[in-house]
């Protein structure tokens, strides 16, 4: 079948079709691309989250209203409030850079978590999480969270990743013994 | 020591490499085939040589030499054996080296056949295998060793290959070992899985560039790597589906899929790489498609790369976090570069790759073939929109701008949809001349099944749109894939005078890419069946209660027995629950949902009871319990329904590929060969 197909090909290398035989595939290429295209725009902004950290959602005067947001923090591992029997997390967050030269500048995704738990005067926000507590919460995780700024300032979230820690490498063990 | 000793093959294999490159390029240039013979046999000495570096890294893993950064960072004394070798892809460095170990295996693989016919492509192949190996080393090398140590300095600590002056070295008497997370079978397997299917599909790209470098810009190249392909394909399938497992098993939050965006890396190439593997058929066949062949392929290469690179540089923040590296930049300088040589190939070869024949109508064979193509390339356009949004916003904007789950699952659901459908029909069409007609007669029968299938959904009461249309699509589709198989089976029954039983055996053995197809589609629509149950119809409950107290969900009842709490000798402390499960009444077993506390990290992971059958999951998780008085507990309950047919399929998958990947059987005697052909061609057409 195969050998019989190339054999008969082989024969004669035909001209390019004349435009009038390929418009309909044109065509359906055409609506196809159109049609992802739609897909995406309409999806995308129906389902846009805004990446905020919380140095803006606290200098929020409203504006942010009922928008669905992302906001990354620090966790400060007092806050952490687990009422089991009602599955509700409360915890609050600390402000850390948006932006990854940021964070490489201040030495590293580690080191900027600490520091930002350890600033007693870094802009803080609670975040309420109906859910499961997450097995990677505790003090200087970084939350990823997605929902939605409150009138009250709180942020209620409906979705918490929890960035799978890295080992962060910069740290160094101590010393035990000095020898080759 | 033997460090150095690693280090030094290390070195080596790089030199090596950028040999084996030069070596072609000279015996190109010189017309001198020794040359090119030395490239080839320096090609296969890599893979020896980063054995040895591979080696020694994971001796070192093993045996704790917790003095190199890499140890120390991925290992600890209380990681059992396997976890400690596995460690070796549990980081950075480890898994680059990792990546260039195996792209040695399946490059020197490649050296070892045999040539004669294709002497030209062997220069090219040679350097495309190369430079790709070259770069991976010269990150291990430069960026990312394993083989740094801790040195003790006047001025702090620092990590370095070699003793700064002045300094001492540092010999931590424990490392800091691995996430619990990760400790799990699946690290043994979905990583490696996934790497052989990046890893494999460099092969298939460096024949497309030898390809079109020497002009031989028939289907030659094609049917060389035809296999190489399936197999590359095949790993990254089973490296996609093992992480969906994984994250089932462990994450505890009932799902399998995040559209995390390096769950998209890994899907991206796959996406291009299923278009390439049923867009070359349509090359070997009628000669059509050589400008998508090759577009596919390069688009899967960099795609491989991207993946790499989207999961290495911290460029993305995801769950699957990994620490952010100066390697990113050099991994889209290589991207680039790689991919505007190839593409500028590519545009010179343009001409040449003008297909061999026309396309006449809408739905011939080659037509719905590309209509598959564009359905693969749209989907793989969403993906890519998604994971390049946030990054493209904050240039534009200045504002950062993320999608999740929902944009994906809108934007891709209608096309997903529309492959179920083509998978179905395709197979049924005709090569070059079809109508509505022709394909309405062939369709009929099983088309007929699934409407019946459909009024049986309708009325168990079924009654969500996408819900119905997903049946009816898996109906459809295993009507037609099923019928087609039986038509054939019949067929050749009759033209040759076996019994059935005998025919249905023996007649993949003719065509096994072909039957081997329609059992991967098979595969796919029974993981399409297990999708459509666990998305659309998972339902959820969770409560706290006491011993003797239960919680209800979809006719399950979960009834909370008791809690143990007790210490295992890893290094972590467990509460396990028991809870009695009964359905409508009965009672059908026990599960033993549990949390593990991890003493030295301070890390906990909750393990879920699950309950399997093939028409659902029942999966429990202990969210909470009250330690002293062990009064009430906490529990989480999911009801998947349908999900098992979601692993089922993806092992009929893994068997189909297998079918299609084997060699034919030799042909049979010719009288019987003719008549069987005669039978099963009135069938075809």
């Amino acid at each position: 079948m195969d050998t019989a197909d190339h054999a008969a090909l082989e024969v004669e290398k035909p001209s390019r079709a004349p435009l009038a035989g390929r418009w309909k595939f044109i065509l359906g290429g055409v609506l196809i691309a159109a049609a992802v295209v739609y897909l995406i725009v309409t999806s995308a902004t129906a389902n846009a989250q805004y990446f905020m950290t919380v140095d803006e959602l606290v200098a929020d005067t409203g504006s942010l209203a009922g928008r669905q947001l992302r906001v990354s923090g620090a966790v400060i591992g007092d806050s952490i409030q687990y009422d089991a029997q009602n599955i509700s997390l409360v915890f609050t967050v600390a402000h850390i850079p948006g932006d990854n030269d940021e964070i490489e500048a201040q030495g590293g995704l580690a080191n900027v978590l600490h520091l930002a738990v350890s600033d007693p005067t870094r802009n803080t926000i609670t975040v309420h999480y109906e859910g499961v507590m997450p097995d990677l919460l505790r003090n200087e995780a970084q939350a990823i969270m997605t929902g939605k700024l409150g009138e009250d300032g709180v942020f209620y979230a409906e979705e918490l990743l929890l960035k799978c820690p890295t080992k962060y490498e910069e740290a160094v063990p101590e010393q035990v013994q000095g020898s080759n | 020591m033997i460090t150095y000793f690693g280090l030094g093959a290390l070195v080596i294999s790089f030199l090596v490499s950028l040999y084996g490159i030069g070596a072609s390029f000279y015996g190109l240039r010189m017309k001198r085939a020794e040359w090119v013979e030395s490239a080839r046999r320096a090609m296969l000495l890599t893979f020896p040589l980063i054995t040895v570096v591979s080696l020694v890294l994971v001796y070192l893993l093993v045996t704790g030499h917790y003095e190199l950064s890499f140890v120390y960072s991925v290992t600890n004394d209380s990681m059992p054996l396997y976890l400690r070798v596995t460690a070796l892809w549990g980081g950075q460095a480890g898994s680059l080296l990792f990546w260039s170990w195996l792209l040695a295996a399946f490059t020197s693989a490649v050296t070892l056949r045999k040539w004669d016919r294709d002497r030209e492509f062997l220069p090219w192949v040679v350097i495309v295998s190369l430079v790709t190996l070259a770069f991976f080393l010269s990150l291990v090398l430069f960026f990312e060793n394993p083989f740094n140590r801790f040195w003790a300095t006047t001025t702090g600590e620092m990590e370095a290959l070699f003793r700064p002056a002045g300094a001492v070295p540092i010999f931590p008497s424990n490392g800091q070992g691995l996430s619990p997370l990760l400790r799990h079978p699946g690290m043994i397997i979905h990583p490696p899985m996934l790497y052989l299917g990046f890893v494999s599909f460099v092969i298939p790209f460096a024949f497309a560039i030898a390809a079109l470098v020497t002009g031989r810009t028939d289907d030659r190249w094609i049917r060389l790597t035809r296999r190489w392909t399936l197999v590359a394909w095949l790993f990254l399938s089973l490296g996609l589906v093992l992480g969906a497992r994984w994250a089932y098993d462990v994450l505890g939050w009932g799902g399998y899929w995040g559209w995390d965006p390096v769950e998209i890396a890994a899907f991206m190439p796959w996406l291009s790489g299923t278009a390439f593997l049923h867009s070359v058929m349509i090359q070997e066949k009628k000669g059509l498609f050589k400008r998508w062949n090759m577009i596919l392929i390069i688009l899967t290469y960099s795609l491989v790369i991207f993946g790499t690179f989207l999961t290495r540089s911290g460029v993305l923040s995801s769950v699957h976090a990994f620490a952010q590296s100066a390697i990113g930049p050099l991994f889209l300088a290589f991207i680039g570069v790689t991919f505007v040589i190839a593409l500028g190939l590519l545009l010179w070869r343009w001409n040449d790759l003008r297909g061999e024949g026309q396309m006449h109508s809408l739905l011939s064979r080659e037509s719905l073939f590309l209509f598959n193509n564009l359905l693969f390339m749209g989907i793989l356009a969403v993906c890519f929109w998604g994971v390049i949004f946030p990054l493209i916003s904050e240039l534009l904007t200045g504002q950062k701008v993320t999608v999740g789950p929902p944009f994906y699952e809108r934007a891709t659901g209608p096309q997903f949809a529309a492959l179920l459908f083509l998978m179905g029909i395709a197979p049924l069409s005709a090569w070059g001349h079809s109508t509505f007609k022709t394909l309405g007669r062939a369709l009929w029968k099983p088309a007929i099944v699934s409407v019946v299938v459909l009024a049986v959904v309708l009325a168990l009461g079924v009654r969500s749109i996408p819900a119905l249309v997903g049946f009816w699509l898996v109906a459809f589709t295993s009507a037609i894939t099923l019928y087609e198989y039986g038509r054939a089976v019949w067929a050749r029954a009759r033209a040759t005078g076996e019994g059935l039983l005998k025919a249905f055996w023996r007649l993949p053995g003719r065509n096994r890419r072909r039957y081997g197809g329609y059992v991967i589609h098979v595969g796919v629509v029974l993981m399409a069946l297990g999708v459509i149950g666990i998305e659309l119809f998972q339902t959820e409950t969770q409560g706290t209660i006491k011993p003797g107290e239960s919680l209800s969900l979809s006719g399950y009842t979960v009834t909370y027995v008791k809690l143990d709490e007790f210490d295992v000798e890893d290094g972590r402390n467990v509460a396990r629950a028991i809870v009695n499960v009964e359905r409508n009444g009965k009672q059908i077993g026990q599960l033993f949902p549990r949390r593990d506390y991890y003493y030295t990290e301070r890390q906990q992971m909750t393990i879920p009871g699950v309950r399997s059958t093939m028409e659902d999951d029942l999966y429990v998780l202990l969210v909470d319990w009250q330690p002293i008085s062990n009064q009430s507990a906490t529990f989480k309950v999911y009801h998947n329904p349908l999900v098992n047919w979601l692993w089922l399929g993806a092992l009929v998958f893994i068997l189909g590929t297998f079918m299609a990947a084997w060699p034919d059987q030799d042909p049979e005697p010719a009288r019987a060969r003719a008549k069987s052909n005669r039978a099963t061609a009135e069938q075809i057409t």
